[in-house]
């Protein structure tokens, strides 16, 4: 310890001995350090689990219910369900828990007078949807299937909405008018707004800026013809609107089902496939069943909701931190042999070279912690600032938080000692008899 | 200058000369690639979209109960925004130019072939041409009795009577020429279904699709002369004056809501917007990078300038002996100079390769086309001319040393 107060003096003479230098180190490794950590906490957060207690009993089936022709070359079945096949999916009932999801975007009149009409997203599902992805209820509760059935008009609103509509009140109970239909609002939810927002990969392509407002019974949306956002299409559907649509092949419903056992997704499996064969028998499907099962996170990466850019973009600026470390290596090879003399006279006095192995490697150490600092200061000026450089849609998702920070610390320092190692070895070569002659 | 003392001495420093050069290798292999991105993205913002993006604004309004006759409320709408002072033309659309929302149909050329010929966009609606501002080159733009509600198609389409369907369209002269290379486009036939055969009346100079994210198909387009009712997908498009933009979008909002208080305006933009929106990523790749090219330039050039000084300091009693034997200020100078100019073309060299294999490597995961050999002597420029003005500030300082050093110090 006594040892280790020594070597951080040292260190500190040494380093003020050449402030020029330092500076360079230091502002080299900072740099390096939060271009790397700015990037990564985008990375991070795009490519993160957005359901990690769950996303391995989650799963999304896709079915190939166009001829080849209309598949994008990569044998792929579309990201999104027909209202046909959602609907038979959702009557044959196989998993634990399911839903089938449609975007929506209705016109919502808050109940406070002299306020505007206003658009909110939002999306119809089913009653297990709320318990399947554990959303976080504030007040109330999900309803149940019996409204499912009954298409009964309830909403569950969004924090954001309930404080707009109600003053942020318990709003159970009470009524909302949706396109023009009153909905009794039965839940209300604290902010969701999971990225990648799984739930929809189809509509969202993978993220959003604000959570959904609103939730209502698919059935209900359905009767009141509440339209739905993106939709998909091999051939126009034949009969007009959203009815048309309705008994269209065009798809544009998304699917989730939870299955807990490895024997429960065999079987939801064969389900599939049984159900694509029969689908092929009654005139419908061309081909073979072409369907996937996969879980969240293979499904997420198989729609490549990572955008490319955001890789690209850690990957040029780990270029960088390795140009920076390069630098170090040479600015300290060149600090640490510069000092071959006064190596000489320590060793001569009986200093081993595992004392000189520390010696440096604390001076490394201590230029790592102050690049690490000024790399936290860079690293929060890059995340607040990121929206001017990076894809505005992902830079919202980047957050400074501890772990951010301590990595970007940690990081540094590492680097720096690694860096170190090379030039400290050579520093504990000198050989004494030679330097002492020299002088 | 003789270069084989430089050499020899740069083989006493083996081991920080190859750090050196290292360093300055693999940052020009980042520059080039950098670069090149750089290039590849404003490339793509700069796609032509063939509208007079200056003079176009767009509407979309989203009313609360469905009207009982759309075709009849955009009728009325459309006369609405006719009126504001200051609009030159007014048309309804599908869909916008880089609008990301669009609708897309599978061409055939033959109605038995099985595969698609090409996936090409699809905008309905009336007025489309004039409006836009897209130049018509062959044949005839798409006049009223062209067009069919699109309700009508639809059931045409269901019970099979192709009277009730549209019959011709416009397409794009890359979609023509992409189509039937060489020979003239009007007249000839293009399947969206086996039974909709449209004929080609006429072509315009150039329409980007709303989804233009691949630039060789970003022309594949057709306007179909389909008569859509007013919802919430539909688009008013609004030619006027550059200036008049603001003044004639807020008028012609405040005529909408005036025909009717109770509906919501989704989107009210002009196209500098629409455009800015479709390639803020791009424009985001591109700012970083630029900002990722200027940190490792100023990186490296301070590597330079702490080694270079470290060099000087090393020499300074072999400067003075050299001084002392007659050299000149001038030629400690330049020895300094050349020697950063060979270990910056050892590095350039390897940055070269370096940059070619980061460019594979890219080109195998990112689908990024293969770097053309115009960008490696832009990395090359750079880094030379970098290590140039790094070098100067120490080789000034070796050549400031006295020659009295030289008896100093012995």
């Amino acid at each position: 310890m006594e040892l280790f107060a020594y070597y951080l003096e040292l260190a500190f003479r040494s380093l003020k001995r050449s402030p020029g230098l330092t500076a360079l180190m230091v502002l080299a490794v900072g740099f390096g350090v939060s271009a790397c950590m700015t990037t990564w906490s985008v990375f991070r957060a795009a490519s993160g689990d957005p359901i990690p207690w769950k996303s391995s009993q989650l799963f999304v089936p896709q079915m190939d219910i166009w001829s080849s022709s209309a598949r994008s070359g990569d044998g792929e079945p579309p990201d999104a369900l027909t209202y046909t096949d959602a609907l038979a999916l959702m009557r044959d009932h196989r998993a634990l828990r399911q839903s089938a999801i449609y975007e929506i975007a209705p016109a919502v009149f808050p109940a406070r007078a002299g306020q505007h009409p206003l658009t909110l997203g939002g999306y119809a599902v089913y009653a297990e949807f709320f318990p399947m992805l554990d959303l976080p209820f504030l007040y109330g509760q999900g309803w149940s299937a019996a409204e499912d059935a009954a298409a009964a008009p309830v909403v569950v609103i969004s924090r954001a909405l309930n404080d707009k509509a109600f003053g942020g009140a318990n709003s159970v109970g009470r009524s909302l008018d949706i396109a023009g239909h009153d909905y009794r609002v039965v839940g209300v939810i604290d902010d969701w707004n999971p990225q990648p927002a799984y739930y929809d990969v189809f509509g969202t392509g993978g993220y959003t800026r604000e959570g959904p407002a609103l939730f209502v019974p698919f059935t209900r949306a359905i009767a009141g013809d509440l339209e739905n956002g993106r939709t998909a299409c091999d051939a126009e559907p034949s009969s007009p609107g959203f009815a048309g649509l309705q008994r269209s092949e065009c798809v544009w419903i998304t699917f989730l089902a939870e299955l807990d056992t490895p024997a429960r997704v065999r079987a939801y499996r064969q389900y599939l496939d049984d159900y694509a064969a029969m689908q092929r028998r009654a005139g419908r499907f061309l081909g073979a069943p072409n369907n996937r099962l996969r879980d969240l996170p293979a499904f997420l990466a198989a729609e490549q909701v990572v955008p490319g850019d955001t890789r690209v973009s850690f990957l040029v600026a780990v270029g960088l931190l390795v140009v920076c470390l390069f630098n170090t290596v040479g600015l300290l090879l060149a600090k640490f042999l510069r000092r071959s003399g006064e190596i000489g006279v320590r060793r001569a006095l009986g200093a081993g070279r595992g004392a000189i192995y520390a010696q440096f490697l604390t001076e490394a150490a201590i230029v790592g912690l102050a690049g690490g600092a000024l790399g936290l200061l860079l690293t929060g000026l890059g995340v607040l600032g990121i929206g001017a450089v990076l894809q505005p849609r992902l830079a919202a998702l980047a957050t400074l938080d501890v772990r951010l920070l301590v990595t970007t610390v940690v990081v540094a320092v590492l680097c720096t000692v690694l860096a170190g190692l090379y030039p400290s070895f050579r520093a504990a070569r000198v050989q004494p008899a030679w330097q002492l002659k020299s002088d | 200058m003789d270069i084989l003392p430089i050499l020899s001495t740069l083989r006493r420093h083996k081991l920080t000369s190859w750090l050196l050069v290292l360093e300055i290798a693999l940052t020009c292999a980042i520059v080039c690639n950098a670069v090149f991105l750089i290039g590849q993205r404003l490339q793509r913002m700069d796609m032509p979209s063939g509208v007079a993006e200056h003079e176009l604004l767009q509407i979309q309004v989203a009313d609360v109960t469905t009207p009982s006759n759309p075709y009849a409320r955009l009728a009325e709408d459309v006369a609405v925004l006719r009126h504001v002072p200051g609009v030159l033309s007014v048309a309804s659309s599908n869909q916008v130019p880089f609008g990301n929302s669009s609708s897309n149909g599978n061409i055939r050329l033959d109605p038995a072939q099985p595969e698609r010929t090409l996936n090409a966009t699809t905008y309905f609606g009336e007025n489309l041409v004039p409006t836009l501002g897209t130049r018509l080159v062959s044949g005839r733009d798409l006049q009223s009795d062209d067009f069919v509600d699109v309700e009508t198609a639809m059931k045409g389409l269901g019970n099979g009577d192709s009277k009730s369907l549209p019959h011709v369209t416009l397409i794009t002269r890359t979609l023509a020429e992409r189509l039937w290379p060489g020979q003239n486009p009007l007249g000839r036939i293009i399947y969206l279904t086996p039974v909709v055969g449209l004929r080609v009346v006429g072509v315009v100079d150039s329409l980007v699709r709303p989804n233009a994210y691949d630039t060789a198909k970003a022309q594949y387009t057709m306007i179909v002369p389909l008569r859509m009712g007013a919802s919430k997908d539909q688009s008013y498009l609004i030619r006027t004056r550059p200036e008049d933009r603001a003044s004639v979008l807020a008028a012609a909002l405040a005529a909408l809501k005036k025909a009717d208080p109770q509906r919501v305006v989704t989107t009210q933009r002009s196209f500098d917007e629409v455009r800015r929106r479709f390639f803020q990523d791009d424009r985001a790749m591109a700012g970083m990078l630029v900002g990722v090219i200027a940190a490792l330039l100023i990186v490296t050039a301070l590597g330079i300038v702490g080694l270079a000084s470290f060099w000087v300091a090393q020499r300074r009693r072999t400067i003075g002996v050299r001084r002392a034997l007659g050299a000149t200020r001038g030629n400690i100078l330049h020895y300094f100079q050349t020697e950063n100019f060979v270990l910056a073309t050892f590095g350039i060299a390897l940055g070269m390769v370096l940059a070619y294999g980061i460019n594979l490597f890219l080109m195998s995961h990112y689908e990024l086309p293969r770097l053309p050999g115009a960008y490696f002597p832009v990395g090359a420029v750079l880094l030379w001319l970098i290590g140039q003005v790094a070098v100067l500030g120490p080789a000034l300082r070796a050549a400031a040393v006295p020659p009295v050093v030289a008896t100093r110090s012995v």
